[in-house]
């Protein structure tokens, strides 16, 4: 159906596996400064709400030039990660995943805390009479009545890092096979004499995924919807 | 025997509650107006609410008790509690709805006992459903249920049926003196109508303001018709 070449493909693959590797590994901590925000009072929580948003309203060559002076090779958490673990982000997929996890972040918390404060905490307490303790309450009953608010924050994450171009290519440039996503696939192709055709068919197969994440992402949300609701 | 001993005070800004009363068997009635406290009080037995000063004492179990720093948590209390709202899972159905507590503590499944509940109740045919899909007087059914099947040492009802039309209230009557005649756990049960008490009560505590004016047999009942003064 799409005639992509096996370089485009690459690019098509790559993206898909940055943008699920950048939505799992953000939802833990997406649920942990959700659930921070929407239910404890705590000296700093201001600026912790603003630096959560910090990404959305920073220019993304900003966000990423702070990622390449920190977990740049010899940026101190990347040299420390490097030294320590052998996890290494610059001009890396992983890189491109972080980049992309950080600008879908914002994204993800906030209808996760909408959600975390819509929950009727009589419930929860009438879960603590029958005996759960605090971490049984949020597993069985918090998590599941937050799952349509969880569900959507975790495909905004996963759309903005799909898109994601600014940050991604400040940090880890853009490497054919590497770090090279959709969105700077098309940049390159369009710098290049004869390349229209190629970046016209990635163009349509972006706006394809986009709708098809769309459409997946409702139906998800809709049935999650109706399960909380006992429907 | 003595079940509960509650000896507790509370503040909560310009009511201040003190309370002293004990329960034994049989379904203890804490009666009186709307305002004295009875919430307050069932709040502070299940360890939702801790008292400023005071003790609770269920059994031979010390719930609570501000000078030795004592206060267990509500869920290593296994105190039933039936709350004015059903508080059902909405999205749990009602066999895990009553299932709930068997499962947090970790128990294993027992059919007989929980054939047994949802015969006392006449829930059998709701079971599948989701809580949604209930009526108001089936919903706090399976609420009682539920907290029955956490095997409580004791079972607060705080006005059970204050949220239901005069219909319901018959309907669900009959089931809780039957549990009362089962006698297998003792209850505290909040009402500030003297007729529903009537029904079901064993001994009246009478708060007003905060405090208790008044511990005794259902006879207390008669004595003050609260039903008309509201």
């Amino acid at each position: 159906m799409f005639d992509l070449s096996p370089a485009e493909w690459t690019a098509v693959l790559l993206s898909l596996r940055i943008a699920l590797v950048a939505t799992a590994f953000a939802l833990p901590f997406g649920i942990a400064i959700g659930w921070l925000l929407a239910r404890k009072k705590f000296w700093g929580k201001t600026l912790l709400d603003g630096l959560v948003y910090l990404p959305l309203v920073l220019p993304p060559v900003v966000t990423g030039y702070l990622l390449l002076i920190s977990f740049g090779r010899k940026g101190p958490i990347g040299a420390f990660l490097a030294d320590h673990f052998g996890i290494v982000f610059s001009f890396r997929w992983t890189g491109a995943a972080l980049s992309c996890g950080i600008m879908g972040f914002p994204l993800m918390v906030r209808p996760i805390r909408l959600a975390l404060e819509a929950i009727d905490r009589r419930l929860e307490e009438a879960a603590g009479t029958l005996g759960a303790g605090r971490f049984l309450v949020f597993l069985t009953i918090t998590l599941p009545l937050a799952l349509p608010g969880i569900i959507a924050g975790a495909v905004l994450c996963f759309a903005r890092a799909l898109g994601e171009f600014g940050a991604t290519i400040t940090f880890v440039s853009n490497i054919p096979g590497e770090t090279q996503t959709i969105s700077a696939a098309i940049y390159t192709l369009m710098q290049i004499p004869g390349g229209d055709a190629a970046a016209g068919r990635l163009v349509l197969f972006a706006i394809v995924l986009a709708l098809a994440a769309l459409v997946v992402s409702e139906w998800f949300a809709r049935r999650a919807g109706m399960r909380v609701q006992g429907q | 025997m003595i079940v509960l001993a509650v000896d507790a005070e509370k503040e909560l800004g310009a009511f201040k509650l003190a309370v002293r009363f004990e329960a034994a068997g049989g379904v203890t009635a804490l009666f009186g107006p709307s305002g004295a406290g009875k919430t307050t009080v069932v709040n502070m037995i299940a360890g939702l609410l801790p008292p400023d000063r005071g003790s609770i004492v269920l059994g031979d179990k010390v719930l609570f008790d501000a000078a030795a720093g004592i206060n267990v948590p509500p869920h290593r209390r296994h105190i039933g509690y039936v709350f004015q709202e059903d508080r059902l899972f909405p999205h749990l159905s009602v066999r895990q709805n009553l299932d709930y507590g068997r499962r947090m503590s970790g128990r294993s499944r027992d059919a007989d006992d929980f054939a047994r509940i949802v015969a006392l109740l006449d829930i059998g045919h709701l079971l599948e459903r989701r809580p949604r899909l209930l009526s108001g007087g089936e919903r706090q059914r399976v609420a009682v249920g539920r907290a029955l099947l956490m095997r409580p040492g004791l079972l607060l009802l705080d006005e059970p049926l204050a949220s239901l039309d005069a219909g319901r209230k018959r309907e669900i009557l009959p089931y809780l003196v039957r549990l009362r005649d089962d006698a297998r756990v003792p209850m505290v049960y909040v009402s500030h109508s003297a007729g529903e008490l009537r029904r079901i009560a064993t001994k009246v505590v009478r708060l007003d303001a905060g405090r208790v004016v008044a511990a005794g047999g259902i006879e207390l009942l008669d004595a003050t018709a609260i039903d008309e003064l509201e």
